[in-house]
């Protein structure tokens, strides 16, 4: 290690300094996570200790049936199963649209391509409300309103401009080459693009999937916006009609409210590489 | 992870024809490639923002035959001080969230340390930023009810009086902009990162050769390489700032009194709430879209132009 990092590499720092260094960190990070400590000890809080207006202090038992008896009592399950259908349909389509489209533009001289791209990257920075009277009407129209399919459709199209840019720009590195010569030996156009190019771009996809998983499963404005029913529901809005019922509750809300968080949490942490990568593209 | 933004030589079209002829390339194919993606982006991101400009000229109520208005909903707009709030509040959540990148830098500076807990240690300080902010909005309301509230539990248990920041005319705002300020952060943790890990070693290393100052190096050398990290880190604060619904959409309801609604939320009401003003509503979506663009746009034109050179 050399004094060639920014910042110094802890290694070169005398004893006092390191020390002081994790201590700072940790407690940084304590006063960081302190929301979510709170939430997780909540969620674990039984009626008992609510009643007796405990609502901050150590627990006098964990109530870990919170986690179960909310399944029971509400219709969180379904929410669950919602997100999961609208998000899981929203990040394929929206992968099998990008990676098309991003080929396309990576590996093709096409008249007005680099308007095209940044057309799709200034949709992302659309405020939702800008859309939010036309979709819903064409939603309407489409005879999608208060079904999951308005909301993938409208996902899908979303998410596809910033993940062809994203697409793009990693088919980019795919040779030339390789295809000229596929191209020569008289393979199809599609086998191509099916068989050569998408393989190598796997962790493109993989990028493309967490993200669009992610900012899809965490959506309010547009479950709010499209379905109304608990039957179509996904778990953002779904969570909110529970506070409406379950106001005092606050045990069973901690709880669900961590479920609600779970999935793209777990997905972050097992592909943290991907995610970042993505984020960060821009950067890079 | 190879670098996804600038080609790579071997993509740089060939200067010397190669001994072959180059296939010549149908534009069919590619175009069959773009066309589902092109018309479903047309269809539900540039036509509404078309349709949207289109209705603010307009009076309609979602049910009847809309009406042509002209600057109508404009002039009304400027008269009413719910507007004014709602405008003053988006500019205060933009000034406000210029904290963002300043904390985030730090948690950044803080985290980059190459060890083997940091991997697990940046993910934590990260993790808001996963989160949904409908989940994070019920975490900061049930933190700041002022009956069973964290914040008032602890400024009991160190004897002060309670308070009660989501039911005032003058903080609830903020409460909503102090839970957004916490995932903003994580997000531009992440940006400044990245940026840090593209850093001139053999610039640091010199410089630090030549003894200078701490501050010193920070200004001179590791600010401008952080540069493009910077406008980024700005342009998705400006653009989450601006935009922001859920959390004052669940925190307070734009109350009490309206007084802490956003252009976001504002526009949103007055559309699908009970007033079902569509065309007043297309109005101030159009005034958020201008305001966006009217950050963003110079933003991203310095941007392009200082990648040229």
């Amino acid at each position: 290690m050399t004094a060639d990092h920014y910042p110094m590499p802890l290694s070169l720092l005398s004893p006092a300094h390191r020390a002081a260094y994790w201590s700072l960190v940790f407690l940084a990070l304590g006063v960081w996570l302190l929301p979510l400590i709170g939430i997780a000890i909540t969620s674990m809080r039984s009626i008992a200790d609510l009643r007796a207006g405990n609502f901050w202090g150590w627990p006098t038992t964990f109530a870990w049936q919170n986690y179960f008896e909310i399944f029971g009592a509400t219709p969180l399950f379904i929410f669950i199963l919602n997100s999961f259908m609208i998000t899981v349909s929203a990040v394929l389509g929206t992968i099998a649209l990008s990676s098309m489209s991003g080929y396309a533009l990576a590996k093709f001289d096409l008249p007005g391509s680099n308007v095209l791209l940044g057309i799709f990257v200034a949709g992302n920075f659309v405020p939702h409300q800008m859309l939010m009277i036309p979709v819903r009407a064409m939603v309407n129209q489409l005879g999608l309103y208060d079904m999951r399919a308005g909301l993938v459709l409208f996902h899908i199209a979303f998410q596809t401009g910033f993940a062809t840019l994203f697409m793009r720009n990693f088919m980019r590195q795919v040779p030339d080459t390789l295809i000229d010569t596929a191209r020569m030996d008289g393979i199809a156009e599609i086998k191509i693009l099916l068989n050569i190019v998408l393989p190598l771009a796997k962790p493109a996809m993989a990028g493309v999937a967490v993200l669009v998983f992610t900012f899809v499963w965490n959506d309010y404005f547009w479950s709010l916006n499209l379905v109304q029913s608990d039957a179509v529901r996904p778990v953002t809005a779904g969570i909110q009609t529970l506070r409406a019922m379950w106001i005092t509750s606050w045990n069973w809300l901690a709880a669900g409210s961590i479920i609600a968080a779970l999935p793209p949490v777990t997905l972050f942490f097992f592909m943290q590489r991907h995610f970042v990568t993505g984020l960060t593209a821009g950067i890079r | 992870m190879p670098d996804l933004t600038r080609p790579g030589p071997e993509n740089q079209r060939h200067r010397i024809r190669p001994l072959y002829s180059r296939p010549a390339k149908p534009l069919v194919f590619p175009i069959l490639l773009l066309a589902p993606a092109v018309v479903l982006f047309a269809v539900f991101v540039i036509y509404p923002i078309l349709k949207t400009i289109a209705l603010s000229f307009y009076s309609w109520n979602g049910l009847s035959q809309p009406r042509f208005v002209g600057f109508a909903n404009y002039r009304e707009l400027a008269a009413d001080p719910v507007f004014l709030i709602a405008l003053t509040n988006s500019l205060l959540w933009l000034a406000a969230y210029m904290a963002a990148p300043v904390l985030g830098l730090g948690l950044a500076l803080l985290t980059s340390q190459q060890l083997a807990p940091m991997r697990l240690i940046r993910a934590m300080f990260f993790l808001p930023y996963v989160i949904s902010q409908a989940v994070i909005a019920l975490v900061f309301g049930w933190f700041l009810n002022s009956e069973f509230g964290l914040l008032n539990a602890l400024l009991h248990a160190i004897g002060l009086p309670s308070i009660h920041p989501l039911e005032s005319e003058r903080f609830s705002i903020l409460a909503a902009i102090t839970a957004g300020l916490w995932l903003q952060a994580a997000y531009c943790m992440m940006l400044y990162l990245a940026g840090l890990s593209l850093l001139d070693r053999d610039l640091i290393a010199a410089a630090r050769l030549d003894n200078i100052g701490a501050l010193t190096l920070f200004r001179k050398v590791i600010a401008p390489q952080l540069r493009p990290a910077t406008f980024i880190v700005l342009m998705v604060t400006v653009v989450g700032a601006l935009r922001n619904f859920d959390l004052i959409a669940i925190m307070t309801l734009g109350g009490p009194y309206d007084s802490s609604t956003v252009l976001a939320y504002f526009a949103y009401e007055q559309a699908f709430s009970s007033s079902q003003r569509l065309g007043y509503a297309a109005a101030i979506s159009t005034v958020l879209f201008a305001m966006v663009w009217g950050f963003v746009g110079p933003l991203l034109l310095y941007m392009l132009a200082s990648e040229k050179t």
